[in-house]
């Protein structure tokens, strides 16, 4: 018995120590400064703006429930109550409407924020987004610029169906003259956010409802007022040298989530978070493959025309002789989405859809 | 009246003529106070009088201004036909009295945005021949560079936002420009015009309802011609009333064929923007052209009622009878005028012939303000990619 006992004390220290490696990997992977604080993604938007409507007097904020309900998903909390009406504007359900009005006092100087309530809602406005936010500059010859942010929840939410589920990246990121970001961690969300009130040009903010409010470390530099991150610039999460997982909001966690399980099986997956979609930094993503020599992009959405196939198109144009497996994909299913719970789990990438596709590109699949 | 001037009229006579768009025959501005052909008709407000302040300058400066814009769009015909203008080229010949009226209501501080029918607002807020006809011909003395066209001029150290190619776009635009003014403060206001066409649009109501709600100096002008595209005002819409589309909007309608009713109606618009919120403005109005020069403008209304209109509603027309009868200006002297107008436009198509088309590396530019360095492509971009700035 006593033999028994010291063998659980020996399983018992193996298992503990090797999750003290996994738990330092994992720190370590997300390269946070020491003795991090924590912030959700939620509290992140809201410092974010609130932040910038302080620094500038041109940012104002505008949607449905923005202001009194205290925000849809309580990302405006608190906004209404510190700046006043004249700076936060509760807007009628009519997206077409008040997208143009938020892009016409973009055109006079002013610096909107106009919520989504979600992103599928956006294509009631998507005219002037893309016709009237993306397309100014170009056609004035640099007359008119449009410093907007659309922002929102895109994508799969739980349980909400077909129309309120579509994840709209591909859409936005294929227009020449937007800006589209998607962060993750509470990090993105601040740095991207502040970076994008800050731009001079439209941007699509793509946040995730189901990410506000997972707490992430954040470092103190993150937490400073004058923090920004760039735009255009990819975030390597997790390095590595036998795969290249490429993706965008949600599933970096899940590919974070498959790069731990690759681990135990020997296989050492670099975790690419795009943070930005348009513009692509197919730099880092061409670099990592000419290193790793194989690639697996996940996203989301519909897997037609998806960021996926942009990327797997850069990845075999520009770094073909250094591919030695066939680029993959892992996509939302191509059906809209369905609401019985069993359905949409097999609608939605899950962690092992993610982990088969790293090992088929390494050719150890079962 | 006419007696005391003479001697004034003299002195323009010999003044050498001016081929600057600004400069008038005499500048005696004396009041003279014009009746409109018609009273206003109002909803929701009381119509202001039918007595316009002006004065001779004005009159003359109407006449000058309207025969250059006539001039401009007939000579545009010609250069489409000619296979200079390519695309879509929609003029507003016989509209001119909508863009000269307005003008002569408010500031440059006071916005204005409109449809695709722009050349003749866009020359009304400060833009010149040479920039409208290079911008035609995609060269790059344009007012875009040549990277807009036709329907995408701006001028916006005027507040002129466009030149908007998707029918009712504008108008929420043109709203959200009058909520710039009213966060800034400015005590200026946006006129956001549309046709008969895009007044059924929904984006319209909606923007509307905001506008309202939020007190916005905003004025939407709905510049009937009658025709959306070649579908009849009563075909498009259950009421054509677009004076009273607002609802609980105020709203006047108004002969847009005299310039004077024009510049009256927009001068109370104005007023009460700033002071009560939005308000609407339907100018009755006439195009002779058909709605782009891709239409012939004759299948679905008849030459009798073109002919109608230029006989008894021409805007220049009008203009000119009250030249003749206040004594600013001989018959002569207006044909000289307009002959001068034909050579200054004919001089401006040639210097805009002989401007160059833009650099292949403008392809790249200005797709955004900060490009990072990112890069973009060609058709084929192993050949042929940038760095955005």
């Amino acid at each position: 018995m006593l033999g028994i006992l010291r063998q659980r004390a020996i399983d018992g220290g193996l298992a503990a120590s090797t999750l003290r490696r996994t738990r330092s990997a994992l720190v370590s992977a997300r390269s946070y400064a020491a003795g991090a604080k924590e912030m959700t993604v939620r509290d992140a938007l809201n410092s974010a703006i609130d932040e910038e409507m302080s620094a500038d007097p041109k940012v104002f904020v505008m949607g449905e429930e923005v202001g009194q309900y205290q925000g849809a998903y309580k990302i405006t909390k608190g906004l209404l109550e510190k700046y006043g009406p004249e700076r936060v504007y509760d807007t009628p359900i009519t997206e077409a409407g008040f997208t143009g009005i938020g892009v016409g006092a973009a055109y006079a100087g002013l610096k909107p924020v106009v919520e989504f309530m979600t992103f599928n809602f956006s294509m009631q406005a998507i005219d002037h987004i893309i016709n009237s936010a993306a397309k100014s500059n170009y056609m004035s010859a640099g007359q008119i610029n449009v410093p907007i942010v659309f922002r929102g929840p895109n994508g799969a939410a739980a349980g909400v169906g077909a129309q309120h589920s579509q994840c709209y990246a591909a859409w936005y990121a294929s227009v020449p003259g937007l800006k589209v970001l998607a962060p993750y961690s509470a990090e993105d969300a601040r740095g991207l956010l502040k970076a994008a009130i800050r731009d001079p040009d439209p941007v699509v903010f793509l946040e995730n409802e189901l990410l506000y409010g997972e707490s992430f470390p954040i470092s103190e530099e993150a937490l400073d007022s004058s923090f920004c991150l760039p735009i255009g610039k990819a975030k390597i999460e997790r390095e590595g040298k036998d795969v290249t997982i490429v993706t965008f909001s949600k599933m970096v966690g899940f590919a974070l989530k498959a790069a731990e399980k690759l681990a135990e099986e020997g296989i050492s997956a670099e975790v690419i978070n795009l943070r930005s979609i348009r513009p692509l930094d197919r730099a880092t993503i061409n670099a990592s493959v000419r290193k790793t020599s194989r690639l697996v992009t996940v996203e989301e959405g519909f897997p037609q025309h998806g960021v996926c196939a942009e990327i797997c198109a850069s990845v075999v144009e520009e770094s073909f002789s250094y591919l030695d497996a066939p680029v993959e994909r892992i996509a939302g299913a191509d059906v809209p989405m369905p609401y019985a719970a069993n359905l949409e789990r097999l609608a939605l990438p899950q962690v092992e859809d993610i982990v088969r596709a790293a090992k088929r590109a390494c050719y150890r699949s079962k | 009246m006419a007696l005391s001037r003479i001697s004034s009229r003299s002195n323009g006579i010999t003044r050498p003529f001016s081929a600057a768009f600004n400069r008038f025959i005499s500048t005696d501005s004396t009041p003279i106070t014009i009746e409109t052909s018609l009273p206003f008709t109002a909803h929701l407000c009381d119509p202001p009088s039918r007595s316009v302040e002006s004065s001779s300058q004005e009159l003359l400066d109407f006449f000058r201004t309207m025969a250059l814009m006539r001039r401009m769009e007939i000579a545009a015909d010609s250069l489409y036909k000619a296979k200079l203008i390519r695309g879509f080229c929609h003029l507003y010949d016989g509209q001119e009295a909508v863009a000269i009226g307005m003008e002569a209501a408010i500031t440059k501080k006071d916005a204005i945005i409109t449809a695709y029918r722009d050349h003749c607002i866009f020359l009304g807020r400060g833009g010149s021949l040479h920039e409208v006809f290079s911008e035609l011909m995609g060269r790059q003395a344009g007012c875009s560079k040549g990277k807009g066209g036709s329907m995408h001029f701006y001028k916006k150290d005027s507040s002129f936002y466009g030149g908007h190619g998707i029918v009712g776009a504008q108008v929420p635009l043109g709203c959200g420009i009058a909520f710039a003014q009213k966060y800034n403060k400015e005590e200026a206001v946006t006129f956001a015009l549309y046709g008969d066409g895009a007044a059924n649009q929904g984006q319209l109501f909606e923007a509307l309802n905001i506008s309202a709600l939020w007190d916005l100096p905003a004025i939407l002008v709905c510049e009937n011609n009658h025709y959306g595209m070649g579908t009849a005002e009563w075909r498009a819409a259950k009421s054509p009333s677009y004076y009273k589309r607002g609802d609980y909007v105020p709203g006047l309608k108004v002969d847009g064929m005299d310039a004077f009713a024009v510049k009256q109606a927009c001068k109370f618009a104005k007023d009460h923007a700033l002071e009560k919120g939005p308000i609407i403005l339907e100018m009755d109005t006439y195009r002779y052209h058909g709605h782009s020069m891709s239409d012939p403008g004759s299948t679905y209304r008849t030459r009798d009622e073109i002919s109608g209109v230029r006989q008894e509603r021409d805007p220049i027309e009008r203009i000119k009878k009250l030249v003749l009868s206040h004594d600013l200006a001989t018959e002569k002297e207006l044909k000289d005028m307009e002959k001068e107008i034909r050579k200054e436009v004919d001089d401006a198509i040639a210097k805009a012939k002989d401007c160059p088309m833009p650099e292949p590396s403008e392809l790249f530019t200005n797709v955004y303000v900060k490009g990072f360095g990112t890069e973009s492509f060609g058709p084929d971009r192993k050949e042929v990619k940038a760095a955005l700035p």
